[in-house]
């Protein structure tokens, strides 16, 4: 069969096994790639899900546990510390890189000189990975080496400044290299989202006397609103996979103060042979993501529904 | 006599609009500096400390002018600094980054632009569900895929080795590239695809005639953002391989955690900016298309 669709074509061009050849090649093309995501996204997850309510320990087993692996999770106090962690970075981190971002893209759009200078140094650590960011700032953190040093050594000797190694201090350290890295890329939407407005409306605005600033707070960021969402969603999605940056600037430390989701599955997975359990907080990170993603693209397919039904 | 009459209350008005107005720059600017130095900082002073003798740093800090200029640090970070018992620097970790990074970035590209152009133009029933399907593999945590990957490697052969996460960031990449050439080719216009079926143009004909010719943007932008994603990432890194099959991200993370004894962070600097300049590079060199798949990105 499969060596007929082959040849035929080739030997005498029969009309309909070659139109029927032409349907299934994209079909033909195209399955690699389905199947491979197919596993990918529905056969690992079930997997996952699987192992979380399994006996599995150090090594996979298929013993049915009923939900004892989120037992033990939720009761232990390291997971606590890693969600709430992650509440509390979320939020900073999504609050702070949103303000810088929206700052440094409202002074960009003031016509400055030299905009793609400015641009490029405001981006340039997102290309840079969370490791190498996060290693340099674990030095910078330093105290006996970093900043706290410089500024003692300038004269102001009771300086304090050593965030890593105070275990209530430490997430200030990761939320502070977070948005240091990732303002640039909410700065990057934003000034997408500027430039898109109708400059009929801001000469309007103007017309109407209206001070920049005020501009921009009643006319211009309304317009964006939609951006300043689909900054957060991508931000949040950012906290909760967050893993790189607090392995190489604290490790999960002091103690345990910077434990977050990734770094428990991690930790149980591989270090501490709780299979079980580590893929239980693994589908929690899945729900969380779910928790944030399934209703946002709900409401952008609605939004679109709606403007081009109205287009 | 009338006219300067005129023109007097005129020009204070004018001097003090280009008074604010020179205030307003003042502001502007000064803002925009402050935040650069915020940001180039941390990279200066791995720069500069990369070429400071380390009894130097160990002397004056972190951050403080150079008194010294040596290319030793970047030498031994390359080729003779000792990781966990091995001293090889990094060339290896850097040259295992390079030949997973480089064979998966074509790779996936190649199938994103394939699929894309299937998903776009040649549509069948049920294709927007099937691409919706691929679509969720963007957003899935890698947490989720750990031991399932741990174990299709093990099956393989291919646990600790470069070919096991060429394939995994293949499979995993696939969802992204398909995503940015569908959402790109969507835009080519179909009048063009049926005119060149009316001439007895095939599938793969089209897609080299007149979807290749046009795909430089898309795929530059891909290529980018795949290279860089790949080259930094961590997770998989750190979990499927170990030692000499490391990528550079682990290694780096292994080379700063050995640092039991004192820490010499011109090695170190050198090892981290080793690590960090080919996506610099390609970030400084490509950086409109950067900012374009970024911006793409977003719109997912």
């Amino acid at each position: 069969m499969s060596t007929h669709d082959l040849t035929i074509p080739i030997a005498a061009p029969a009309r309909p096994w070659r139109e029927r050849l032409g349907t299934l090649i994209p079909i033909l093309v195209l399955a690699p790639s389905l199947a491979a995501s197919f596993v990918y996204v529905f056969v690992f997850a079930a997997w996952t899900l699987y192992l979380s309510v399994s006996t599995s320990s150090l090594l996979p087993s298929y013993g049915f546990a009923g939900l004892d692996n989120y037992m033990s999770l939720w009761a232990n106090r390291r997971w606590n510390i890693a969600y709430t962690n992650l509440f509390f970075f979320s939020g900073f981190y999504i609050l702070g890189s949103m303000a810088v971002g929206l700052l440094l893209a409202i002074l960009i759009d003031q016509r400055v000189r030299g905009e793609a200078v400015w641009r490029t140094i405001f981006l340039y650590p997102l290309a840079v990975s969370f490791i190498v960011t996060g290693t340099v700032w674990s030095w910078l953190y330093n105290p006996a080496d970093g900043i706290q040093a410089l500024v003692r050594g300038l004269g102001w000797s009771s300086f304090n400044f050593a965030l890593t190694s105070d275990r209530n201090l430490a997430i200030y350290a990761i939320i502070i290299t977070g948005v240091w890295q990732s303002s640039g890329f909410a700065m990057a939407l934003f000034l997408a989202g500027l430039r898109s407005v109708d400059p009929d409306l801001i000469k309007a605005a103007q017309i109407d006397g209206a001070s920049t600033f005020r501009t921009y707070r009643r006319v211009i960021l309304p317009t964006i609103a939609p951006i300043f969402l689909a900054v957060a969603v991508i931000q949040i999605q950012f906290a909760i996979k967050t893993f790189d940056l607090v392995a190489a600037l604290t490790r999960g430390g002091p103690g345990v103060s910077t434990t977050f989701p990734a770094i428990y599955v991690y930790d149980l997975m591989f270090q501490r042979g709780q299979i079980g359990e580590g893929a239980a907080a693994a589908v929690m990170m899945l729900a969380a993501l779910a928790v944030v993603l399934v209703p946002y693209s709900l409401w952008v397919v609605w939004r679109r529904r709606r403007e081009s039904g109205h287009g | 006599m009338a006219d300067t009459a005129i023109a007097l209350p005129f020009d204070a008005e004018a001097a003090a609009a280009s008074r604010r107005h020179f205030w307003s720059r003042f502001a502007i600017y000064g803002l925009l500096a402050l935040f650069a130095v915020i940001y180039l900082v941390p990279l200066l002073v791995v720069v500069l400390n990369s070429f400071r003798e380390q009894e130097e740093i160990a002397r004056n800090g972190l951050i403080s002018l150079p008194q010294s200029f040596r290319l030793n640090a970047w030498s031994d970070a390359w080729g003779t600094y000792c990781i966990a018992g091995t001293c090889e620097g990094m060339k290896r970790n850097f040259l295992n980054s390079l030949w997973m990074t480089i064979p998966a970035t074509i790779l996936s590209t190649l199938l994103g632009a394939i699929n894309g152009y299937v998903l776009s133009k040649w549509r069948f029933r049920g294709s927007e569900v099937l691409f919706t399907c691929m679509l969720l593999g963007v957003f899935m945590p890698g947490q989720i895929a750990l031991m399932p990957w741990a174990f299709v490697l093990g099956k393989l052969g291919l646990t600790n080795s470069t070919y096991g996460l060429i394939l995994v960031h293949v499979i995993q990449g696939i969802s992204f590239t398909t995503l940015f050439c569908r959402n790109y080719y969507v835009g080519i216009p179909d009048d063009l695809i049926k005119a060149a079926r009316i001439d007895g143009a095939g599938f793969w004909r089209i897609f080299r005639k007149i979807i290749l010719p046009l795909s430089p943007p898309i795929l530059i932008v891909t290529v980018i953002w795949q290279f860089t994603g790949i080259w930094n990432e961590y997770l998989f890194g750190v979990v499927f391989t170990s030692g000499q099959q490391q990528p550079i991200t682990a290694a780096l993370v292994a080379l700063t955690a050995s640092g039991t004894t004192a820490r010499s962070y011109d090695v170190m600097s050198a090892a981290v900016l080793i690590g960090a300049l080919p996506p610099l590079l390609i970030y400084l060199f490509g950086g409109k298309y950067f900012v374009r798949g970024l911006t793409q990105g977003a719109i997912k």
